[in-house]
């Protein structure tokens, strides 16, 4: 065995799992503090990166683009606080789930007619050249994103334990109830969530973008978020990292060393197979702290 | 309009059209139009007896089809001279098997957890018809023509023949459902639904009960995707059976009327007629410059604002909207109200 290939094939995996936890994360803050599984994330991805590499080709500079693109997805935290959440508070979770797949519906509909559906290309001045380091090629791009999403995770934390936000988030999260009695807002922490998980879709959106090119299938990354949700467990910023470092991993190695021999393409459900055995044995996963309630 | 109200005579007014139906001389709405709506219906009557009854939402309806589709081809291939309808039963038994494969993971647990198990369904089961040949009698090319097929001597070749054996099949389960939402089953369905654990009080089995609805709804589909790939596409592929097709089902049930038999029909009608109808209005409002692309994004757009609309106005749909062109109605299924429902 080829020792210094299979240590590159481990690093790819692992670089191309934090892309995952990058989406698992937004997902994460909306389920924490209103409850909701998000289906609609990947298309505030899809929005978020049309949104901002339209805007940059009209001429707009980077840092422009990026603000209009924030306040966007800002704006379209509150509307949805407002138009979807509201109407349907105190409905039961599955109620809610449905809801947001009408949302993704609509967000991926509007961004393509306001945008146009052709496939456009992101360069964010990152050469994706492999570095070589002891006989290991790694991708300057992969290390770039990581780079961005410890940044993130790290700005998220800072937000958390140290801003009136974040502890606001963190009573709605911990008992919704107990936060609205002492006089929080829970429609403006939503909105504000939402408002959140915008930003994270936004950087994710343009790594993903970077890589894939901005198109429709964009919208497609929660797919691959949804596994790693399970394995990391629903409402734990730190199991989507490590959920998305293992289902990154286990993706990598097994489309290279079991993908051939079955005719290639196991990555399209390897992860899900993943989440099959989490559902079974621990359905909390690693990291979930909220019950799961067998029956 | 006050005879309908009750679905057993609104079914039997269904037929009595559908049959009506038959005698216009139009191969094209046969082919094109109501064969691939009975198809849809019976999927989405399928969907709803576990997501609208049961109240597990599926993300994997449109895999159940495939395998429907292809249990049915091998079937017949494998095992000459089995007849069509045998083949059918038996394509659907495989579906509700497979179904409660991919279905048991989730429904031991409560809540949303079956959407991400029969997400894996439907990853998995389009691999599987893709990459191994023998499930498509050995074509490797994955796309192979559906065999012509007879019952007792008489082939079904003709349009006409085409839509009349899905009507048959289709009246059939659909009567059953109307038996099953009305038995003891059923009503164990909506009371796990509405709140597992007086549910669990009352002495249902809610594991038992949950897998029942999960069978059931399988075998549904399997024939639905069966009537799909023999009646109507005519082709044996898994390329059709993709994610989208899933969200379609969920969305005829979500629009027709959760937890309603003839929801699944509305909804399905709805989901036939909207692009047609957003194609003639586009193009009577905008000119040439709304093509089929735009089309198909303001389709989107419009599907998404009704879920949202339906799910916060009236979750029981067009069903619901329907029987309100009478009288006021006495409510067969109602969704719980926010208050009543535990809130977790």
């Amino acid at each position: 065995m080829d020792w210094s290939f299979f240590a590159g094939v481990v690093i790819a995996g692992l670089l191309a799992g934090v892309m995952y936890s990058l989406v698992a994360i937004g997902f994460v803050l909306i389920y924490k503090t209103s409850g909701v599984f998000n289906f609609a994330q990947g298309a505030m991805v899809l929005f978020a990166a049309l949104t901002f590499v339209s805007l940059h080709e009209e001429g707009v500079p980077f840092w422009g683009a990026f603000a209009i693109t924030l306040a966007a997805m800002i704006v379209l935290g509150i509307l949805i606080e407002r138009l979807v959440l509201r109407p349907l508070i105190n409905q039961p979770p599955i109620t809610l789930f449905m809801a947001t797949l009408g949302l993704s519906y609509i967000i991926q509909g509007a961004a393509q007619m306001l945008w146009g559906t052709q496939v456009h290309q992101l360069d964010l001045g990152i050469a994706d050249v492999p570095l070589p380091l002891n006989n290991i090629l790694i991708s300057q791009f992969d290390l770039f994103c990581a780079a961005v999403a410890g940044g993130v995770v790290a700005a998220l934390s800072l937000l958390f334990r140290y801003t009136n936000l974040g502890l606001a988030f963190r009573a709605a999260a911990g008992d919704s109830f107990a936060a609205l009695n002492t006089g929080l807002r829970l429609p403006f922490i939503w909105a504000a969530v939402w408002s959140v998980a915008g930003f994270i879709a936004l950087v994710g959106g343009l790594l993903w973008g970077a890589r894939t090119g901005v198109q429709f299938s964009l919208s497609l990354v929660v797919l691959k978020s949804l596994p790693v949700l399970v394995v990391g467990g629903f409402d734990s910023i730190a199991g989507a990292i490590v959920g998305g470092l293992l289902i990154g991993l286990t993706e990598t190695l097994a489309e290279i060393y079991v993908g051939p021999l079955v005719g290639g393409g196991i990555d399209q459900w390897i992860a899900y197979v993943i989440a099959l055995i989490f559902l079974l044995v621990k359905p909390n996963g690693l990291f979930g702290q909220r019950s799961v309630e067998r029956v | 309009m006050k005879f309908i109200r009750s679905e057993p005579a609104a079914f039997g007014l269904f037929l009595l059209l559908a049959l009506a139906m038959a005698l216009i001389p139009s191969d094209y709405l046969f082919d094109a139009v109501l064969t691939p709506f009975l198809a849809v219906s019976l999927a989405a009557l399928g969907l709803n007896i576990l997501a609208g009854y049961a109240g597990q939402v599926s993300l994997g309806s449109a895999a159940f089809m495939a395998i429907g589709a292809f249990s049915t081809y091998d079937l017949l291939y494998y095992i000459p001279g089995l007849p069509l309808l045998i083949a059918f039963a038996g394509a659907g038994l495989i579906t509700a098997a497979v179904a409660l494969v991919f279905g048991l993971p989730g429904l031991r647990l409560k809540g949303f957890y079956l959407a991400i198990s029969t997400l894996a369904a439907q990853f998995f089961v389009q691999w599987v018809f893709t990459n191994f040949p023998w499930f498509s009698g050995g074509d490797s090319s994955g796309v192979v023509n559906a065999p012509p097929i007879a019952i007792g001597g008489i082939l079904i070749g003709s349009p006409l023949r085409r839509y009349l054996l899905s009507l048959l099949i289709v009246a059939v389960l659909s009567g059953f459902a109307l038996l099953l939402t009305r038995s003891r089953v059923g009503q164990s369905f909506l009371a796990i639904r509405d709140n597992e654990l007086a549910a669990r009080v009352l002495g249902v089995n809610v594991l038992k009960t949950k897998l029942i609805a999960c069978a059931v709804s399988g075998f549904y589909i399997g024939i639905a995707g069966a009537l799909w790939a023999y009646l109507y596409v005519r082709l044996i592929e898994p390329a059709g059976y993709d994610l989208n097709f899933s969200f379609e089902i969920l969305f005829v049930v979500i629009i027709g009327g959760l937890a309603s038999v003839r929801g699944a029909f509305l909804g399905a009608a709805f989901m036939v007629v909207l692009p047609l109808a957003l194609s003639r209005a586009g193009a009577a409002i905008f000119g040439d410059t709304f093509d089929s692309g735009l089309v198909d994004i303001s389709e989107q757009i419009i599907l998404g604002v009704l879920i949202i609309l339906f799910l916060r106005l009236e979750p029981q749909g067009l069903s619901a909207l329907i029987s309100r062109l009478g009288l006021k109605k006495k409510q067969s299924h109602p969704l719980p109200s926010g208050v009543s429902h535990e809130f977790n």
